[in-house]
């Protein structure tokens, strides 16, 4: 098992060596076949590992395979866990992970340098990522923690020399920084008080500390769990794009589609969706973390949704799209319903890809042209793209039958059904958001796909399918995306798939009570057809259709007509000028000064310059002494011999 | 009788006397040297008294060696003087100056 | 007042006045000459605390020897006395007595009567007709003093060296031996041998 898990991990490894070490000097299909093999059999191994747990029922693995060292009792391991959350997470990252590799040999077909570094560093992302969900302890998970981190930024920096390139990929870095900073003092916060970084062990001990209050910032008292928990939310925030840890999201945009499909919509994002999933047992004795996460996760569930009704490049509605989505996950954690979360992660990861690499499709028709209000009826040119689309459009508004749909409603659900604080609050949001999604997701279809548009002519012209690199991963993927939701929705959300991996105190179980009222998937639709969500989500596409499509007109009225709306949501809240003032200029501006004063006046100025000024200014009083008078200098013996022959005398 | 002490106050009134000569001495450099046998003579004159009152020769031999010395050290402060003033044609202390900072 | 006591009196008052008159002339040859005097006095003290050895070598060797040299030097030297210029000794005269006196009080302080009087250290008894000081030196100096006495030796070989090879100056047209480059000749630096062919018969008239 262990050897398995090695190649599992390893392969992909290797093939982003081979691809990318040997720089330039690789053809582009040796770097494309290693990759590809590499993650094909990491794929291929985790599907297996998948059936080994899920349907053969296999005990939970967690022995640690390296010691890096031991400080102080307290151990450093490289070591691996696998259950059923694990497999799960395992197949999907390393199932998607494949589809864009496939995929990137046609989207990346005329870049002239970088090929063989792309196809490195997405094989790279999968190592990264693999590592982190199979830790099994505090270490490693921060290790792939911040290896995702750092591939990400490498890819959105790929056209490292655009400088919209450059500032997104740096925006993206730091920002995940500040999230990270929370991250790391979670863990020295668990390293502190259970002196332990293993999960088994922390998990063991974390029970018996859930009254125990620890002092922070000048003799506040603070319960300890609610503490660990936040600061290891933070984190997450930052991985996952929570609000206001979400700005970089979007301009990540800058990368090239495959690794927006990948890394922003279905693996590095969820992230942190699987640490506070892994984490529950240590989540589920704080209340106020978990209120804390319902909040932060309803406000970004619905507010960035509303910002992508307004965004004209295909990415960044999509990218808004993911936000809002993340933040349904995140409610799902808040209310202590793991599994739902988890599912949507996954049945997300899916038709997310799927919408991704089908807009990369469409640029690539469009000849890089990304902006939708110069697209339109592209569905007589590209079928299999618009027919993918529309499926994974469906799955993300929650339509019936579809796979978004299960997760979506578990969710809502499990938000109605919950108690804590803030949970009403979080009902509102997520069920309006229903709305707000289904609006800009058939907005972007219909203007994409349908109608004339006002399109040139040279576009017009050359628009054609993709080619089959391309369309078979778009297949590929969206085959899960209309069907995992019905097949594996019974046994994740109210069944035992989970239950060794996620721990859920009874008074939060919400699940549980949703289950009481499960009567099989089609009860499960039939159900949702009479409650809000569905009602919204139809409101939400008939609306498109009308403004969209039967009287375009009316979409620049309503423009005008909620103008000041409009300003808001197109600067975004106005958290990017906030943060480029506030922190940006901030960090620019006290650097600044330290160089000015703290540097060149101080250091350099008063005590380099300085020291050697006195030492000057010391020396040309000094040398007056040196008359060269021999007199002078026997002045100076007699006086130093009166001197000492008082002192003699009198003390 | 004549006490210690008298021949110490001597002694120590010709030191203080050469030790002023040295101060007050701004023309000749000869009177420098001079001002030095003076002073050795005063230290001279300590041996031989501590000697004669404490009835141990060890004070005159140490003279002995003294005396010595400082023929020696006349002779040589001679010569260095004359070729100092065959360079500088002056043996006034308040033009060798050119070791001024 | 015994006799004693009035030559001690009469000679520290001859010396103290030499040492006076020695920092205060201008003429350099004076002062050498009152440096003369008050080694002749401080002699005569010297004999009255029966160290007769080593009053007449002060006045042999120092008086005889150093001062003799001074006293070439100075008239070798050929000094402009006129130029000496008096103005400054007077400025500093305030200042040097206080110097001085502060000493003097100081060390009279320490050296007086209260410390090293007649009460502390009695005077001691004259010495036997027959003592010989000259004796009593010597065989201090043979014998426990052999290696200082020695070394007194080399330092008076290194003053002459250090004397004459300071202030020897060759004359360009005396003319000297060379000892080294003497032994270093050899046959062909004196003697050439010149091949000559040897005469025909002549005939004898």
């Amino acid at each position: 098992m262990e050897a398995i898990l090695l190649t599992i991990v390893l392969s992909p490894l290797i093939g982003s060596a081979l691809a990318g070490l040997a720089c330039m000097r690789v053809s582009r299909a040796w770097a494309h076949w290693v990759t590809i093999i590499g993650v094909g059999i990491s794929c291929a191994l985790s599907l297996y590992v998948l059936k080994l747990y899920a349907l053969d029922g296999q005990a939970i693995y967690n022995h640690p395979v390296y010691t890096w060292m031991v400080s102080d009792g307290l151990r450093f391991e490289i070591g691996f866990l696998i259950d059923n959350l694990t497999a799960m997470m395992m197949a999907v990252v390393t199932f998607v992970s494949l589809m864009v590799h496939i995929y990137t040999i046609g989207y990346m077909h005329d870049e002239e340098i970088g090929y063989q570094r792309f196809f490195s560093y997405i094989a790279l992302f999968t190592f990264s990522m693999l590592m982190l969900v199979m830790s099994n302890n505090f270490m490693q998970l921060f290790f792939g923690w911040e290896a995702v981190g750092l591939v990400s930024y490498l890819l959105i920096g790929f056209y490292f020399k655009r400088e919209s390139a450059i500032f997104a990929n740096m925006k993206a870095f730091l920002v995940n920084r500040v999230g990270d900073f929370g991250f790391v003092l979670g863990i020295a916060a668990v390293a502190m008080y259970m002196n332990s970084l293993d999960y088994a062990e922390v998990f063991a001990r974390a029970p018996a500390l859930k009254d125990a209050q620890v002092n922070i910032l000048g003799g506040v008292s603070w319960s300890l769990m609610s503490v660990i928990g936040i600061l290891l939310f933070i984190g997450a925030m930052g991985k996952s794009a929570q609000v206001p840890l979400h700005v970089w999201l979007p301009d990540s945009m800058e990368g090239p589609t495959p690794i927006s499909a990948l890394i922003h919509a279905a693996t590095m994002v969820t992230a942190g969706i699987f640490m506070v999933a892994r984490m529950s047992p240590l989540y589920e004795l704080s209340e106020t973390a978990l209120s804390f996460i319902l909040v932060i996760g309803a406000t970004t569930a619905f507010f960035m949704g509303l910002i992508g009704i307004v965004q004209n490049d295909i990415k960044r509605v999509i990218a808004y799209s993911t936000l809002s989505q993340l933040g349904y996950m995140v409610v799902a954690l808040g209310v202590s319903a793991y599994a739902a979360g988890v599912f949507h992660l996954m049945t997300h990861a899916f038709f997310k890809a799927l919408l991704f690499l089908a807009a990369g499709s469409v640029i690539v028709g469009m000849h890089h042209e990304q902006d939708i209000r110069k697209m339109g009826g592209i569905r007589k040119h590209m079928p299999i793209t618009y027919w993918v689309s529309l499926a994974g459009t469906l799955a993300l508004i929650g339509f019936p039958g579809f796979s978004g749909f299960f997760s979506k409603d578990a969710i809502i659900g499990a938000v109605h059904h919950s108690e804590i604080a803030g949970s009403s609050y979080a009902y509102v949001m997520v069920v309006l958001g229903v709305f707000v999604t289904a609006l800009y997701s058939f907005r972007l279809l219909f203007l994409v796909f349908h109608g004339d548009g006002p399109r040139d002519g040279h576009a017009r012209e050359h628009i054609h399918e993709s080619p089959w690199v391309i369309t078979l991963p778009l297949i590929l993927l969206a085959i899960p995306s209309v069907l995992i939701g019905w097949m594996t929705m019974e046994p994740t959300l109210f069944g035992d798939f989970f239950k060794q991996a996620i721990h859920v105190a009874p008074e939060h179980d919400v699940l549980a009570e949703l289950g009481h009222s499960y009567h099989g998937q089609w009860g499960f639709i039939l159900h949702g057809m009479m409650e809000w969500p569905f009602v919204l989500a139809m409101a939400g596409l008939l609306t498109a259709w009308v403004v969209y499509l039967l009287k375009p007109e009316w979409s620049e009225r309503i423009k005008n007509a909620m103008l000041p709306l409009y300003k808001l949501l197109d600067r975004k809240y106005g958290f990017d000028e906030f943060n480029q003032i506030v922190f940006a200029g901030g960090s620019r501006l006290i650097g600044r000064l330290l160089w000015i004063f703290g540097d060149r006046k101080l250091i350099d100025g008063l005590i380099i310059n300085g020291s050697a000024k006195s030492v000057a200014l010391l020396a040309g009083v000094a040398r007056h002494v040196q008359t060269g008078y021999l007199y002078h200098y026997a002045i100076a013996m007699i006086l130093g011999l009166l001197g000492l022959l008082t002192w003699f005398v009198y003390f | 009788m004549i006490a210690l002490s008298d021949y110490l106050i001597l002694g120590a009134i010709l030191f203080c006397i050469s030790v002023a000569g040295i101060f007050l001495n701004r023309r000749n450099v000869l009177i420098l040297l001079m001002c030095i046998e003076l002073m050795l003579l005063a230290v001279n004159m300590n041996f031989i008294a501590f000697s004669h009152f404490l009835g141990n020769a060890t004070g005159q031999v140490f003279v002995f060696f003294v005396l010595t010395v400082a023929a020696a050290e006349a002779a040589i402060g001679l010569a260095i003087l004359v070729v100092l003033f065959r360079n500088r044609r002056t043996i006034d202390v308040a033009e060798l100056d050119t070791l001024k900072g | 007042m015994t006799f004693e006591k009035f030559l001690f009196y009469f000679f520290a008052a001859m010396v103290i006045f030499a040492g006076l008159m020695l920092i205060t002339r201008r003429n350099p040859v004076y002062s050498a000459l009152f440096l003369v005097l008050a080694f002749f006095n401080a002699a005569g003290l010297w004999m009255l605390m029966e160290a007769e050895f080593l009053a007449i070598t002060l006045v042999l060797v120092y008086v005889g020897a150093v001062m003799v040299l001074f006293l070439f030097v100075v008239m070798m030297l050929d000094i402009n006395v006129a130029e000496m210029k008096p103005g400054c000794f007077i400025t500093y005269l305030p200042v040097g007595i206080l110097i001085a006196l502060t000493m003097v009080v100081e060390m009279v302080m320490v050296v007086g009567p209260n410390h090293f009087g007649l009460d502390i250290y009695a005077s001691p008894v004259p010495h036997a007709p027959g003592y010989s000081n000259t004796g009593e030196l010597g065989s201090m100096l043979y014998t426990i003093y052999m290696y200082p006495f020695e070394i007194a030796a080399v330092i008076l070989l290194v003053a002459i060296v250090a004397a004459i090879g300071l202030t020897l100056r060759r004359r360009p047209d005396t003319k000297s031996q060379n000892p080294s480059k003497q032994v270093l000749v050899k046959r062909d630096d004196r003697l050439r041998v010149v091949k000559m062919p040897s005469e025909s018969k002549m005939e004898l008239k």
